[in-house]
């Protein structure tokens, strides 16, 4: 799931005069952003520590293939989401053609599915003992083999099908916005409708798709489920198997420090295309772009290709997820304990949710006071988590848990004279902890986005009437962002929902969640038996697709308020 | 998109109580408290029947083996744990390394279990045994042309085996076990050449073997219970044992066991309840209940492994798969086998 189209919240625009009290909220502020950037200090301070024996054996043996690994991803899924999202957003922008009305919004619809849920769908139909192989070699004779799927090819093949849409919406944000102006002076000059759009048209939109594709490297990078199960070794699972296989923090940490390099230079990437708008572009003057109405064999390529790219990346795993769910449900497959499944992680998700828009209203609330560079700047670090990897949040998080429950808890327990256990690494503490690190930026824009949009002179009217900045965020603000929190809250739980590395890295001990449930199965092959909590994941994933849906038919430049 | 804030806080805060809420049990008279990494939908037959028996309470929490290992050792004196049972040799033994483990004093189960299955300093048991071993197409091979294991590195096999990786727990304690018999020069070679082969890797046993079936490949190495829940569905599957190394050092077995925590609150009752588990009546249940082999020898087999025959088991001690799993990892890394 994406932040709401970035570019909403980068303009920070209508801030009231600063005042002189609220100075609390700017030390909240900066403490709980300095709370959410410690993660990634604790990683980066684990390069101090040299591993010499471990690391040298991990530079020997895999540090090459995965670093080659995870370059080879990233520059496909770059590649694969920007043909396909720019392709289909021009498409649907420019062209009339059977079904356009529906794939319009439909090619949404991928975002729900997480990668590694349509990445094991995929296995299970296409692998050799699968349906699809068996029926060809019925046909076609023993001989016939398809492509190895658990490969690099099928790798990015997966994660290209579910975050293309990254692309798709930014690219049809841009191709709107553009309007007919610039591609009627190409055309007067005697371009081809095909050069024009070369020359004229990608230029103009290349900060948005940039934004596109960084965010959907972003999430290729992250990814640990479906890497693992493709057998596909990269750095994100290298952090987990060598936490896990060799019980070596240390070299894990580190390798997850590596991890961390790749994420700042794509978030550096993101804000780079986003920053400097090379071209003055004001929202659409002149009138839209007349859609050209296909027929004939054009408007059938046109259809097939919204449709295949919507049949291959939802229908088709989603209908297979079915399948299966039925078949485990009629043969008693179904973990009896799915109820409980099911409720930790509503109320997982629900703690995550709240807690990160409530700190997401205090920092927004305390950068409305205080536009100061420093406020701006704890903003900034706050949001720092979505472009990083669970598991090297995870990492960040656990090793100073973990000391805090060598340190104080002993101290705890001698004061209140009672048995205290894990206080912090046996509870969900830390885990909430990561998800309110990784998700952060998606409530902190979407709060911003609507703060922005409630006029100063609701925020001096209050306080001339006396009222305190607490005062006026209770009965003056938060009943008009009732809107952008519910926002907040869905995407943040929907987020929580699908995330599985950090989840697997830092649950209490007994505490499962669909996620995990699906893991677990997925690990040892088992399709039919991880299909249900799939499914309701997915199911659950639709909700917010919705709400994006809603924001996207609304001009781009306005933000969006559900 | 409105909801009821009060409703959902509320929820959530219920939620939150629940999840951030501890084990915090202390001991009662008569219970045991078991962490059990054994997965399965459901309850142990064998245990239930230990309650019918003794009266005591058995109180089950699951998970997976590294996580109760975490846990066990993050909880340390407070562990309301009296009994871990966990698959593999290899965990077992690390949890005796990280001292989770306390010396059984009893004579009877020492004597229900052979001693390769058994810690040699006591302080933990097999409760079943399980086979890992060369897995065939009856349609494809002759088991005349299967061997060892070493063997299947040999450039004949070429394309047509099925693996899992290696950083799955049984390949590693497999490894293990291998390097403690031959030492890691002559492993590594044997490993070289099964990558050599160009396997698929599959992760799931059972999923190899319906590779196996389907004609992927022609030989795997996989679990032998995991065949035997496919033959109890499907008695034609066209995949049967080769219990590999017969002429030399013997088929590679692994085991679930269980051991007794080091700070037990209920250490008569954990001892009674593994003096029930390693008896014949219960093993026969217990291994049942997953087709796999009793740790007992006095245990009758089910009907579907009785159908295989008896095979020679490679008697090291299976301890061997812990101390070396690190070393089998490298090993593994080194010769290029994922």
């Amino acid at each position: 799931m994406p932040a709401p189209p970035r570019a909403a919240a980068a303009s920070l625009g209508g801030q009231p005069a600063a005042r002189p009290h609220g100075t609390e909220w700017t030390i909240a502020a900066i403490l709980v952003a300095a709370g959410l950037a410690a993660p990634v200090l604790v990683v980066l301070s684990s390069l101090l520590s040299p591993r010499g024996e471990i690391w040298r054996h991990l530079w020997r043996t895999q540090l090459a293939e995965l670093l080659l690994n995870t370059l080879a991803l990233l520059a496909g899924v770059a590649g694969g989401t920007l043909l396909v999202g720019t392709v289909l957003a021009w498409l649907v922008v420019h062209y009339r053609f059977p079904g356009r009305d529906l794939f319009e919004w439909a090619l949404i619809l991928p975002l729900a599915v997480p990668a590694y849920v349509i990445g094991f769908a995929f296995l299970g139909l296409f692998e050799f003992a699968g349906p699809v192989q068996t029926a060809l070699r019925r046909l076609f004779g023993p001989g016939v083999r398809l492509p190895e799927l658990r490969s690099w090819g099928g790798v990015v093949l997966m994660m290209t099908l579910v975050f293309y849409p990254y692309v798709y919406l930014l690219a049809r944000a841009a191709f709107r916005e553009q309007g007919s102006a610039a591609v009627e002076t190409a055309r007067s000059l005697g371009r081809s409708p095909t050069r024009a759009f070369l020359e004229v048209t990608l230029p103009l939109a290349r900060p948005s798709l940039a934004a596109g594709v960084a965010l959907a490297m972003m999430e290729a990078l992250a990814d640990f489920g479906t890497v693992a199960t493709f057998g596909y070794r990269t750095l994100t699972e290298g952090v987990y198997r060598v936490w896990y296989g060799m019980f070596d923090r240390i070299a894990a940490s580190q390798l997850a420090a590596v991890l961390l390099l790749f994420s700042a230079a794509l978030l550096w990437l993101e804000r780079a295309s986003r920053g400097r708008r090379r071209f003055v572009q004001r929202p659409r003057h002149g009138p839209e772009a007349a859609p050209v109405t296909l027929r004939g064999v054009r408007a059938l390529a046109a259809f097939a290709a919204c449709g295949g790219v919507l049949g291959l990346a939802f229908a088709l795993p989603v209908g297979q997820l079915v399948v299966w769910a039925a078949q485990a449900v009629r043969a008693g497959r179904v973990t009896p304990t799915f109820p409980a499944l099911l409720a930790n992680t509503l109320a997982l998700a629900s703690v995550a949710a709240l807690a990160a828009c409530a700190v997401a209203v205090t920092l927004a609330y305390a950068l409305r006071l205080h536009p100061a560079p420093a406020t701006r700047a704890a903003s900034r670090l706050a949001s720092l988590g979505y472009a990083l990897p669970g598991a090297v949040i995870a990492v960040g998080v656990l090793i100073p848990l973990a000391a805090l429950d060598r340190s104080l808890v002993p101290l705890l327990e001698r004061l209140l004279g009672r048995p205290l256990g894990l206080l912090f690494t046996g509870s969900a503490v830390g885990l909430v902890y990561a998800y309110l690190v990784r998700f952060m930026a998606v409530s902190l824009q979407t709060v911003e986005a609507s703060l922005t949009r409630i006029p100063p002179s609701l925020d001096d009217a209050a306080r001339a009437l006396g009222v305190s900045a607490r005062g006026a965020l209770r009965r003056v603000h938060l009943p008009l962002l009732r809107g952008g929190l519910a926002t907040a809250l869905v995407l943040v739980f929907v987020e929580t929902m699908k995330e599985m590395p950090a989840t697997l890295l830092l649950r209490p001990f007994g505490l499962n969640t669909l996620a995990i449930e699906v893991w677990e199965h997925t690990s040892e092959a088992m399709w039919q038996e991880a299909a249900v909590p799939a499914l309701a994941i997915v199911v659950a994933g639709l909700g917010p697709v919705l709400l994006v849906m809603r924001w996207s038919r609304l001009p781009v430049s306005r933000g969006e308020d559900p | 998109m409105r909801m009821s804030t009060n409703r959902t806080t509320r929820g959530a805060i219920a939620g939150a109580a629940v999840l951030l809420c501890g084990l915090a049990s202390a001991a009662v008279a008569n219970e045991v408290v078991v962490y059990s990494a054994r997965s399965h939908y459901g309850q142990e037959p064998a245990i239930e029947a230990f309650t019918k028996k003794t009266g005591i309470q058995v109180k089950s929490h699951g998970g997976n083996s590294s996580e109760l290992f975490d846990r066990l050792r993050a909880e340390g004196d407070k562990t309301p744990a009296d009994v871990l049972i966990t698959v593999d040799a290899g965990n077992l033994w690390s949890a005796a390394q990280a001292g989770l483990l306390a010396r059984i004093d009893a004579p009877e189960i020492q004597a229900n279990v052979p001693a390769n299955l058994r810690d040699p300093d006591g302080r933990w048991v097999a409760l079943t045994m399980r086979a890992r071993t060369i897995m065939y197409n009856t349609r494809k091979v002759k088991p005349e042309e299967l061997s060892t294991y070493e063997a299947l590195a040999d450039p004949k096999w070429k394309n047509r085996i099925c693996l899992r990786t290696s950083g799955y727990i049984y390949n590693q304690s497999f490894l293990a076990t291998m390097i403690k018999r031959q030492g890691e020069p002559r492993v590594e070679t044997v490993v070289r050449g099964w990558a050599a082969n160009n396997p698929s890797l599959i992760n799931g046993d059972t999923k190899i073997l319906e590779s196996i079936a389907a004609g992927q490949c022609d030989v795997g190495i996989t679990n032998t219970y995991y065949l035997a829940r496919i033959l109890a569905k499907d008695a034609a599957f066209p995949v049967a044992p080769f219990f590999a190394n017969q002429q030399t050092t013997g088929t590679h077995v692994n085991i679930s066991g269980a051991g007794i925590t080091a700070h037990a609150r209920n250490r008569a009752n954990a001892v009674k309840l593994l003096e029930f588990l390693t008896s014949p009546e219960a093993q026969q249940m217990f291994a049942d209940s997953n087709f796999e082999y009793p740790a007992n020898p006095q245990a009758a087999v089910n009907p579907i492994l009785a159908r295989w025959g008896k095979f020679k088991q490679d008697d090291i001690n299976v301890a061997a798969a812990g101390e070396l799993q690190a070393a089998a990892t490298r090993l593994a890394d080194r010769a290029g086998y994922k």
